[in-house]
Parts: structure tokens; sequence; C-alpha cells
């Protein structure tokens, strides 16, 4: 799309835009192509030079059997954080959509967790179910159950994804409502007049209708998943018990920034730039296209 | 004076030519209204005035001075959008003083300026309104004191009414005129609707497929269309056009075998030159002896009547009568050879009789 | 007619559910924040926030907890992280879709390209080449190192020419014939009814720059920088000995201000999140 009318002109919008792209040169373009490069490179031990070894950090990264795992933990990781947000958001906003007495009430109370961080969702869950200090998790313990995050992987795994989805449910709460609300009131009526009542008209009028909020959701959902998640998962456990929630950004940082491993740091980084551009042209494809057109 | 002169402007969009070159000239005071179909380059043409676009080829001279390749606030015009296009978050008083600040105008004159404008449409009340508060009426009002304000050598009309339902509109119309009229500002404006282009022009300049057809007044475009596309365009509903042959050398126009007489008049073809024979509505005579149309149609408008007939061959004829006209399933009609209009069926172009 | 209203109430028990399973948590930080951090350490934790104890506020912002400084200076680093950050943003944006939207020059796409490809790069998949431009660049441990490179947004960018591209041509026509450059469109069109797209942006973004995390991890390791969020992970990281009540008095003081925000600012920032599509 374009504007019929423009303003003549060259220099002022280059002034104009400049600043912007300057940053975003420096700061996002060059170091994204210096993580190509150096995904291609290898330095010696002594850090003193580097040789070009084409693909091989790639043909290590994927033989390694902890890469790999954690390929598996982190897609399980994404898929359970997506599913419980957006599930318990679907509902929320179903019900907070009809003409319930205190609406607005609701919908206040259920959008402020949008304001907390990934890194204080993890750290909110954690005084609450801490095994010794924890009212939740004490209370587990006296109870009988061995609850131990910090012990148990697969109990850490299911904090660190509770912690998450916690966090994200607000932001597809506002989504769907949006959603919700834009279905012209009188589709649901001409359903109402046709007989369709209750569940079936949810599922064969109201959710078709939603499915562009769906699908939407679903790729913002899986990104933050993937990548906004990494103060969650860092502040709960650091990636622990051993490797139980070692999620791949996770383990960009630890093999990158703790281990000082450069080059499979950075062929990971390149292996997540091609996840997020496909989850972006998938986006792009099938929904953003007026964003950018 | 502040006159406006067009000479051969055209105006391309890549290879899409959409002006195909427009000269006209504008006297003082003079309000000339364009009118076409949609597409036929009359918004182009106003633009190109504006200096919102930029011609092709030709030139444009406000009060004989060349403008042609000047900055649209430097010609000094003023113009009045379709969708009014006001500053939403000025209000009235703000949205009509912006050009006169913007000149640098003292407090005191855009003041008196805007105090004057906004009497003569009478928006007193209303100045410290923001657009949203306004109805379609007032802001149309507004629109017109922006323009007003501006004391512009050229006032440029783009549809101004279309956004108006049909009552206000009317009255709009009416008060434009009256305006125009009080302020003898030469105006450009530019619509579709042939109501508006008859009741406001002093004259017409009927476009097609970015070619002016016709410029004349509007009793002239509608009593000697130029052409049988102005001759289908104004008027509602449009005359009866229907294919002949002329014969009895230039005399008679044969239809369907039937030979209609053209009276005392007598056109220079030579006889089986293939015409087009045009009719409005409400000439066509209804007439016992006359040629018989089977009714399709009867549309009540109250006061009068449209009949609408057609023949198995695809023929059609309106007819337009006076509410409660005797009617059976069909019609005998005649063509009164004094309300006939010819033209050249090759061309389209009108055929005038040498005596 | 019992049954009937019984059906009635289960929306709202759910939505009442849900509302308190999103609140406990808070609730928990701030009831445990008044109370005596070793029966906290015990597992003794009350549901009843005690007023006596609310000095730890006064105590954590003013002399901070073991392993962390005061928490005035954290919050006053994040403040000012989030407001620059924000406004930037905006500062940066709006003319930037201005120019692309308003304007035909060369290299217009490519530029926009370039910016709506941002969007694709978070640092999380750059971590060590920004690490060393930033260091080359010497902005290591430095609050313009922690602020400046966030500035750059295809989020906003986008949002701001998707609002431009609806605005209709006229408007742009009227003010051209009524003399204003491009300049003055800008400041006394543009930028006046951008207000609202303005406000729901720097709830947004202000969000944005206050939950900062792997960032200023990567870039400020001078405990001077630390953020509040910085703070708290640091806080209970270290597990023996940890004055359970002055940690959830910091947690409480740092989802304070960007829920406010949030609160605040609903309505734009519900609107401006929503019309946006990101």
């Amino acid at each position: 799309m374009e504007r019929r009318t423009l303003f003549p002109g060259r220099l002022l919008p280059a002034l104009l835009i400049l600043p912007q792209l300057a940053l975003t040169v420096v700061f996002f373009l060059w170091p994204a192509l210096q993580a190509i490069k150096s995904s291609l490179e290898r330095e010696d031990a002594f850090g003193t030079s580097t040789e070009f070894v084409g693909l091989e950090n790639f043909a290590d990264l994927f033989s390694d059997p902890l890469y790999v795992a954690a390929i598996g933990r982190t897609a399980l990781f994404c898929v359970c954080v997506t599913a419980l947000a957006m599930g318990v958001a679907l509902l929320l906003a179903v019900l907070a959509d009809t003409e319930i007495r205190g609406r607005a009430f609701y919908r206040t109370m259920l959008i402020w967790p949008y304001a907390v961080a990934p890194a204080m969702a993890a750290v909110l869950w954690v005084l609450m179910v801490h095994p010794q200090i924890g009212l939740v998790g004490a209370w587990l313990n006296r109870i009988g159950v061995a609850w131990d995050y910090k012990l148990d992987g697969t109990q850490a795994m299911a904090l660190v994804i509770v912690a998450a989805a916690w966090k994200q449910v607000s932001y597809n709460f506002i989504f769907f409502l949006a959603g919700l609300q834009a279905i012209p009131k009188t589709i649901v009526e001409a359903a109402r007049i046709d007989g369709s009542r209750g569940f079936h008209r949810f599922r064969t009028i109201v959710l078709p209708l939603l499915m562009p909020t769906v699908y939407f959701l679903l790729v913002v959902d899986l990104v933050y998943a993937a990548f906004d998640t990494f103060a969650t998962v860092y502040a709960v456990n650091g990636g622990g018990p051993g490797q139980s929630t070692q999620t791949l950004v996770l383990k960009v940082y630890l093999d990158g920034v703790v281990n000082a491993n450069i080059g499979s740091s950075s062929a990971q980084s390149v292996v997540l730039m091609a996840g997020v551009i496909v989850l972006c042209a998938v986006q792009f494809r099938y929904l953003g296209r007026k964003a950018v057109t | 004076m502040a006159g406006l002169r067009l000479e051969g402007l055209r105006k391309s969009f890549g290879a899409n030519e959409i002006l195909k070159g427009v000269d006209l000239a504008l006297a003082d005071g003079e309000m000339l209204v364009i009118v076409g179909a949609s597409g036929c380059g009359k918004s182009t043409l106003l633009r190109l005035v504006a200096g919102l676009e930029s011609p092709t080829a030709g030139r444009i001279l406000i009060d004989d001075q060349d403008v042609t390749g000047r900055d649209p606030s430097a010609r000094d015009i003023a113009m009045v959008f379709q969708n009014y296009a006001l500053y939403p978050h000025m209000s009235v008083f703000d949205n009509m003083a912006y050009g006169l600040k913007i000149r640098g105008l003292p407090k005191s004159e855009i003041r008196a300026k805007v105090d004057a404008a906004s009497s003569l449409l009478g928006l007193d009340a209303l100045l410290d309104r923001k657009p949203r508060q306004l109805s379609g009426g007032q802001r149309q009002r507004v629109a017109m004191g922006r323009a007003i304000v501006r004391d512009p050598k050229l006032f440029l009309f783009d549809e101004p009414l279309s956004n108006l339902d049909a009552k206000l509109r009317v009255q709009m119309r009416g008060e434009i005129r009256r305006l125009q009229r009080r302020l003898r500002v030469t105006s450009l404006y530019v619509t579709h609707d042939q109501v508006e282009a008859m009741t406001l022009g002093d004259r017409l300049l009927v476009m097609h497929q970015g070619v002016p057809v016709q410029l004349a007044t509007p009793t002239e475009v509608f009593e000697r269309p130029a052409d049988t596309y102005v001759a289908g365009f104004i008027g509602s509903p449009a005359m009866n056009l229907l294919p002949g042959i002329l014969g009895r050398n230039g005399t008679v126009v044969a239809v369907e075998g039937t030979e209609i007489p053209l009276g005392n008049r007598r056109f220079a073809r030579p006889d089986g030159h293939p015409v087009t024979l045009g009719i409005r509505p409400e000439h066509v005579a209804l007439d016992p002896a006359g040629t018989s149309w089977p009714v399709e149609v009867v549309e009540l408008l109250g006061s009068e009547m449209l009949v609408h007939a057609g023949r198995a061959d695809g023929a059609s004829l309106t007819l337009r009568l006076p509410n409660g006209a005797a009617l059976s399933d069909t019609v005998r009609v005649s063509f009164p050879a004094g309300q006939l209009h010819l033209f050249d069926r090759a061309t389209g172009l009108r055929l005038e009789a040498v005596a | 007619m019992m049954r009937s209203r019984l059906v009635a109430l289960i929306p709202h028990a759910v939505l009442i559910l849900a509302v308190l399973l999103f609140a406990f948590p808070i609730w928990i930080a701030i009831a445990g924040s008044t109370q005596d951090s070793a029966a906290i350490a015990r597992g003794d934790i009350s549901l009843i926030p005690d007023p006596a104890g609310l000095g730890v506020y006064r105590d954590v912002l003013v002399n901070g907890s073991a392993g962390a400084g005061p928490v005035w200076r954290a919050l006053l680093v994040s403040a000012g992280m989030a407001l620059v950050i924000a406004l930037g943003k905006i500062a940066l944006s709006l003319p930037s879709a201005y120019a692309v939207t308003f304007f035909r020059f060369p290299f217009r796409m490519t530029a926009f390209w370039l910016i709506f490809l941002t969007l694709m790069l978070p640092v999380e998949v750059r971590l060590i080449p920004t690490f060393q431009v930033m260091s080359s660049l010497d902005l290591i441990n430095s609050f313009t190192g922690l602020t400046i490179p966030l500035v750059a947004s295809a989020t906003a960018t986008l949002l701001f020419r998707q609002t431009f591209l609806t605005l209709p041509d006229e408007l742009v026509e009227a003010a051209r014939m009524d003399g204003a450059g491009p300049l003055r469109f800008l400041k006394d069109i543009i930028i006046p009814i951008s207000g609202a797209n303005i406000a729901a942006l720097f709830v947004i973004l202000f969000v944005y720059g206050w939950n900062q995390y792997l960032w200023p991890l990567l870039v400020a390791t001078d405990p001077k920088l630390d953020t509040v969020v910085i703070g708290i992970v640091k806080m209970i990281g270290v597990d023996t000995a940890t004055e359970w009540n002055k940690v959830m008095a910091t947690a409480v003081l740092a989802l304070l201000p960007p829920v406010a925000v949030v609160l605040l600012m609903q309505r734009w920032f519900v609107k401006g999140l929503t019309e946006g599509d990101k």
C-alpha cells in the first residue's frame, strides 16, 4: 500500500530515518553477520588464531547428543507453554466476553500480569513453591510429596513451564478478548436464531472467526517460549538440575558467555536465527502481510 | 482579474494516459462544473490545477501567471474535499486559522477573518468544537470556511457534497451557489452528479475517458448534447437512443422499418447513412396511430411515472408520463419531430440540420 | 430456577478462581515481606500481612540486603533504563515511519526492511557478537550501553507506519494547500493525532525496558548498574541465610512500577496493543 500524496525531498526523509537505521546496522545487523561468520570458523585453544571450517561447527552441533536433547526439551517446553497459555486465556476470554457483571474488574485483574517480567515470574513462583520457605512447596512436603525442583528435573521443568505460561496468559487474554469483541454481534445472533447454542455455537461460529487471532498468538507464544523465557528458566535453576531445564537459548548463553566456546555458540545462534526467521516468515505469510505491504 | 486558463494539459501515470489534452479558459468569477463518470479524469484535472500532481505536458495559468511548477501553497487557491479533510485534533477555529497562521498573519487579523467567515457560514456557535462533534453538514461548512478565510483567487471543489445525505445535499448545494455568487470567486467544481452540475455551474465541462467532450452552459448541454455519451449522461432518466438509417434525402430516419419524419429539418448525409436517433423520455408521445411497444415495468414517482417498454429484439424505450395515464400491455407511441436528436452512429457526434 | 441460577454462577466462579490464581503469588510476596525472616525460613509463612513489618520496605530501599545494594539505586537504574528505552524508541520510530510513509527516496524500502529485520534478530540469537561490538565501542558497563542499543524498534515503526497509512490523503493535501511543509505537518498534525498511539506504545515499551534481563546481564556486570530485576534474581540465587522478607519486599517494589503503568494506562494500552498487531 502506498500513499497518493507525498512530500517532495530526499534529504529530510534520509535524516529522519538515519538514527534508527544506524542503530539497526550497528547493533543488530552487524552482530548477526558476525555470528554467521564465526559459526563458520574455529578458534584454537589459545584464542590466537581462527580458521575457516565450513559447516563443521554445525555438524558437531547436531551430532552432540546434549544439543539434540536440548532441541527436544525446548520443543516440549514451547509446546507446553503455548498450549497452556492459550488454552487458559481462551477460556477466560470467552467467559469475560459474555454479558457478565463485573466484567471490567475481571478484565483488569487478568491484564496486570502483562507487566510482570519473565524473570519476576520465576521469582514469584519460586517464593511460592520453594520446598522450604514457599507456602505451597513446604505444604507439599508436609503432606508427603517429595517436592524439590532443585533436585528433581521433571518438577523443575513443570515449574518453569507453569511460570512461563502464567506470565503469558494475560497477553493472550487481551488478544482473544479483542478478537471476540471484533466478531459482529449479528453473526452470533443469526446463529442463535438458527438454533445453535452453547459449545456447539462456539465451535462452529465463534472459533472459526477467531482463527486469525489463534494463529497470530500461536506464533507470538512460540517465539516468547523459545526466547523470552531465558530469564524465567535462568532465574529458577540456571538450567538445572543437571541439564533438565536447559533450553536452546540457555545453552547459547552458557556455552558462549560462561564457557567461551565461540564457534559452537555462534553456530547455535545461527540455528536459532533460522528458527525465528521461519516463524516470522510463517507469520508474515499467513497473517502479517497487511502490516508490511 | 483572476481567471484560470489551461493549455494542452496532459497527465499520464506510466503508460496509462488519464488526461488526453485539456484546453480551458474560465472568466473571472465564473463557476465551471466538471462532470463525468468515475475514471473520466475530472479529479486528476482538479488535482493538477491544485498542484497536488504535476502535469505530463501543458500549462496552468492563474490570473495570467504560469503556476504550472509551483507548490500548491504558492498558487493562492483553496480546496474543499469530499471527506472534508478537517484536522481532527484542532477546533473549528484552528482548522480555519491554520493556513493563515502558517502565512504569518497577525493574530487580530486571523481572528477577524475567521469571525467573518464563520458568521457568513453560521458557524459562530461552533468555533470551539472539534470536528468529531459536528454533523456532516457542519463539517462541510467548516471545510468551506477554511477555504473562504484564505481569500483565494480560485476555489476548487472536489465532490464536496457526496458524503452528505440527500436532503442535506440539496440544502448545501443552494448554499454553495449563493456563497459563490456573493464572493464572486472563480471556481472549479468536480462532481459525478448531473443534478449538481446542472444547478451549480455557469458552464459545464463534460469529460469522458480523459477527453473533454462538451463545454457549454447547462441549458445548451441538455438541449444540444454534443454526442451520444453526453446525451446519455445528462438527464435522468437517460435519453432514449435508437439505431436508425437516414433516408428520403436526409428528412426521415427509419427505425425498425418505420420511417420517422424529422419535420422540416434536413441532414446533409447520404441516404442510408447509419445514425442514432435520440429522444428524451418526457418527449415520447402516446399516439394511438404510433408504433407499438410492449410494456415491461412501470415505476410510479408520485406526480409522474416512468414506463419502460422493450421489444423482443432488445430495443428498449423509456417514457415519462403524467401519473394516471391510461396504460395497457402495450403502448403506442410517436416521436415528435421537434424533439429529436440525431447523432452519427459511427462517431457518436451530434448531427446538425442544414436548414 | 435454582439450577439455572447455579449455572449462571459458573463463569463467575471460574473467573474469580483465575483472578485469585494470578494474584496469589503476588499476595504471598506482599504478605511474606512483612513477616519475620526466620519464620519464613522455617516454612511458617502466614497469608495475613503483619503491619508491624512494613518497615522492611524502608530498610531495603535505603540499605538493601545481603548480596545486593540498596534497592532505590536499582529502581533508579530500572526506571532510567525503561524511560530512555521507551521514549527513545518512540522518538526514533515516529520519524522513521513518517519518512517511509510520506516520502519517496532511494533505498526507502531497503531501509524499511532493514528495520523490519530487527524483529527477527532478538538479543538471544546474537549474544557473543553483540557483546564484541559493545566492547569494541567501549559501551560495556555503561548506562549508554544498557539503553541505546535497545532503542531501535521495528514494532513501533510498524505500528506508526500502519496508522499513518490509514490517514486520508486529503488531510495531507489540505495541509499542503494551507502551506504546511513536511516538518510543520509532522509537528502540527502527525504528532498531535498520534497521541493515543504514543501513549499505548509508551506502556508497552516501558514494560519492555523495565523487564529486560538478558541484556543487562550481558553488558553490565558492574553492580552499580544492576537493575532491580537483575538484583532480585541475584538475591534468590544465594540460598543460605537469605533474608526472605527483604527478598519479597524487593520483589513487590520491582513489580510496582510496570504494573502501575499498565493499570493506569490500561485503556490506551489494550487498544494500541491489539490494533497494532505487533
